[in-house]
């Protein structure tokens, strides 16, 4: 059910107007140090453990799109992150490919199995993205794609017998592949991130680190924040979703040290020290990929994988489809859209 | 008696003539070489600090980088510095053409223009020189070479590579370089090299090629000829900086998994781009002359006056004028077939050997 905001408006007018977008889902006021007096075990904590379980079966689904242009190495990034073969680039993918006309979205869907827990991973590739002579618009295209996405969740969601689990498609999270020239933002960049990070996550990375020494990577970083900052991009994880405190201080800290994460991929292992390690061999040394004195791919698979994860889908569905929602709604004139089953006639008033 | 001085008794019948390459060595050291380099290439590829390398100096000293925001509504610019290098005596006025702008904007289509533009202008600044009265002091500012930038991230050229590529390989030598080259393993390197030759080839782009060393070289220049040549496209690695590697200082960059050196033939081709470049200074000055100006030159005249905008758009004029001239032509023809039948008429043989025109 949809959240509204509990403390200010009264029921009737709640019911009456259209919520506005981009209103952060209310978190239920902690209890006020009420002591219960328990006598007893009672059990109410099982229901983390009944969650973990329903989540172990029924899995869950995580779509992630990466855009940038060709030869930044997201497809190996990719792979890095979910230590498969996960990109289109692993699917009968020849090397000899040409960079395409305009701008194609690809996308690969995998099931990934780790601990009993299933994940469907789809990786959205956007080949073509930068790379011609006039990159106007060239993002058009990719809004296309993940506002279809929502349109697609939102005609499921009004249907009348609408399915128990609605397949997500939408995009949880975008990786953008920022070129490390060590000098600044390019223009293509701004452009990209500014119309997008009103519709999606966007996660800035820096791409093939290895070719900037450590200072390098700092100077550039802290250019490549202040640029975002003065051009008003708010990439994820936003200021504005942090929901309390805790939040705030551990996402502050991403935010304005971390991030943008200056990685290296790969999907070759070396023998270094005796281990076997994910790593790039060159006649001047091996680069460890999950080496964080090398580069801080680490840091971006704990905060995508294994901190963030849910996080990310959570915003996705809370403040970015409500949004497209909403605004699909205020079109509609404020009326919520009906649609009939079949798909022949698209008798909804959408 | 014997004009001593003027023969040497060790070699009777010598001349003395195979002093003349003597001669012109001096006077041209005595002159100094001139040499333009035109460095292209899109931001944050180190070009600066590959041409800061080259020469060991320091030609952008006063350097601003711009954010995102500002390149946005820049376009291309042409820079030029001059330095005066001299080593050994030897003088060299180099100058370098760079071309801040360029591939950065969104849509690049009209990348090309400034730059073709300084290239021609160059040309034609010569051509006018040439056919001056006061030719003593030519000063050539033709562009000799281009080092074409190509980044180490792609997979191999960009559309917009391929494009500006054609656009002037009929105008200038075209060097292609590939920068930050540390950002590729062994194995990567050769497999970039060998795409980008064979998409040059694909779109018959011509770039420039080093000439084979005479058969009477000897066999260390005919090797380190060779050598160059499989190296094309050269992979550079370019330093600011100076570190403490193995002992000694050396000029590279230092990363937590090693020291990238500079000067390190197994890491990177610089120092074999130096080499082509400095052994190649005058072949380069050649092509430049007998090729790309002299082809520049014969369209040039060609075309006479006109500048190939007013051409299209006086299409019509010229086909007057074209017209005009042709009936002059005729008229011409048509009083000097009178004039002979008056002199044949007449019947004076010696008019016969008219100097009619």
């Amino acid at each position: 059910p949809h959240a509204g905001p509990v403390e200010s408006k009264n029921e009737a007018a709640m019911s009456e107007l259209v919520p506005e977008p981009r209103q952060k889902p209310v978190v239920p006021m902690k209890p006020m140090g009420i002591n219960a007096n328990l006598l007893g075990y009672i059990g109410i904590d099982t229901i983390i453990e009944q969650m973990r379980k329903k989540t172990m079966k029924t899995g869950f689904d995580f779509n992630i799109m990466v855009v940038g242009q060709s030869g930044l190495g997201k497809s190996t990034l990719v792979n890095t992150l979910f230590k498969s073969q996960v990109s289109r680039k692993s699917s009968g993918w020849n090397r000899e490919e040409k960079i395409p006309k305009t701008v194609e979205i690809k996308a690969i869907g995998h099931v990934i199995e780790e601990g009993g827990v299933k994940m469907k991973l789809t990786v959205i590739d956007t080949p073509g993205f930068g790379d011609q002579i006039n990159n106007e618009n060239c993002w058009e295209p990719i809004e296309k794609y993940i506002n279809e996405q929502y349109e697609k969740f939102l005609k499921e969601e009004v249907n009348i017998a609408r399915k128990k689990r609605i397949p997500d498609t939408r995009v949880h999270c975008c990786l953008y592949f920022i070129s490390p020239t060590g000098h600044s933002l390019r223009p293509l960049d701004l452009e990209f991130m500014k119309h997008l990070s009103k519709v999606v996550n966007i996660i800035p990375v820096i791409a093939k680190a290895d070719t900037m020494t450590m200072e390098e990577k700092t100077e550039f970083k802290q250019r490549v924040r202040k640029e975002l900052e003065v051009n008003g991009i708010e990439f994820y994880p936003q200021k504005e979703f942090d929901e309390d405190l805790e939040d705030k201080t551990e996402n502050d800290k991403i935010r304005q040290e971390s991030m943008p994460f200056a990685v290296v991929g790969s999907d070759k292992e070396y023998q270094v020290n005796g281990k076997r390690v994910l790593g790039r061999k060159t006649p001047w040394g091996i680069i460890e990929v999950e080496n964080l004195t090398h580069c801080e791919f680490a840091l971006l698979r704990d905060f995508v994988i294994r901190t963030h994860l849910q996080d990310l889908k959570e915003v996705t569905h809370n403040i970015h489809y409500e949004t497209y929602r909403a605004k699909r709604l205020n079109d509609n004139g404020g009326l919520p859209p009906m649609t009939v089953e079949t798909e022949e006639n698209h008798e909804s008033n959408l | 008696q014997q004009p001593a001085q003027f023969t040497n008794p060790e070699t009777p019948g010598y001349v003395g003539f195979a002093n003349l390459p003597n001669q012109v060595h001096r006077k041209s050291v005595k002159k100094g070489f001139e040499f333009t380099l035109m460095v292209v290439g899109e931001s944050g590829l180190g070009k600066s600090t590959f041409i800061n390398n080259l020469f060991l100096t320091d030609l952008y000293p006063e350097r601003i980088i711009l954010g995102a925001a500002e390149k946005i509504e820049r376009t291309v610019q042409i820079e030029a510095s001059t330095v005066e290098i001299e080593e050994r005596g030897v003088k060299l006025r180099l100058t370098v053409v760079d071309t801040p702008g360029y591939g950065d904007a969104i849509n690049c289509r009209d990348c090309f223009k400034t730059i073709i533009s300084y290239i021609d202008e160059q040309f034609e600044r010569y051509l006018r020189d040439e056919s001056g009265l006061n030719r003593r002091h030519i000063i050539d500012n033709r562009v000799h070479c281009c080092f074409y930038f190509i980044s180490s991230f792609g997979h191999g050229l960009k559309p917009l590579d391929i494009e500006f590529m054609k656009a002037i390989h009929n105008k200038v030598n075209i060097v292609p370089v590939i920068a930050k080259g540390d950002v590729l393993t062994v194995k990567e390197r050769g497999r970039l090299k060998k795409r980008i030759l064979d998409e040059i080839e694909e779109h018959g782009i011509k770039i420039y090629h080093l000439p084979d060393a005479e058969s009477d070289e000897d066999e260390d220049f005919k090797e380190q000829t060779g050598l160059l040549k499989a190296s094309i496209p050269f992979c550079v690695v370019g330093s600011s900086r100076l570190i403490e590697a193995k002992g000694k200082k050396v000029r590279g960059r230092l990363y937590p998994w090693g020291v990238v050196e500079v000067e390190n033939p197994e890491h990177n081709d610089f120092l074999k781009l130096r080499t082509m470049l400095i052994t190649h200074m005058q072949d380069l000055q050649e092509v430049t002359q007998d090729l790309h100006y002299e082809n520049f030159r014969s369209e040039r005249l060609k075309r006479g006056d006109r500048k190939i905008e007013d051409e299209e758009v006086n299409k019509d004029q010229i086909l007057l004028e074209k017209e005009a001239e042709l009936r002059r032509m005729q008229e011409m023809i048509a009083r000097m077939q009178a004039q002979m039948q008056m002199q044949s008429e007449e019947g004076d043989s010696t008019a016969v050997h008219g100097h009619y025109v």
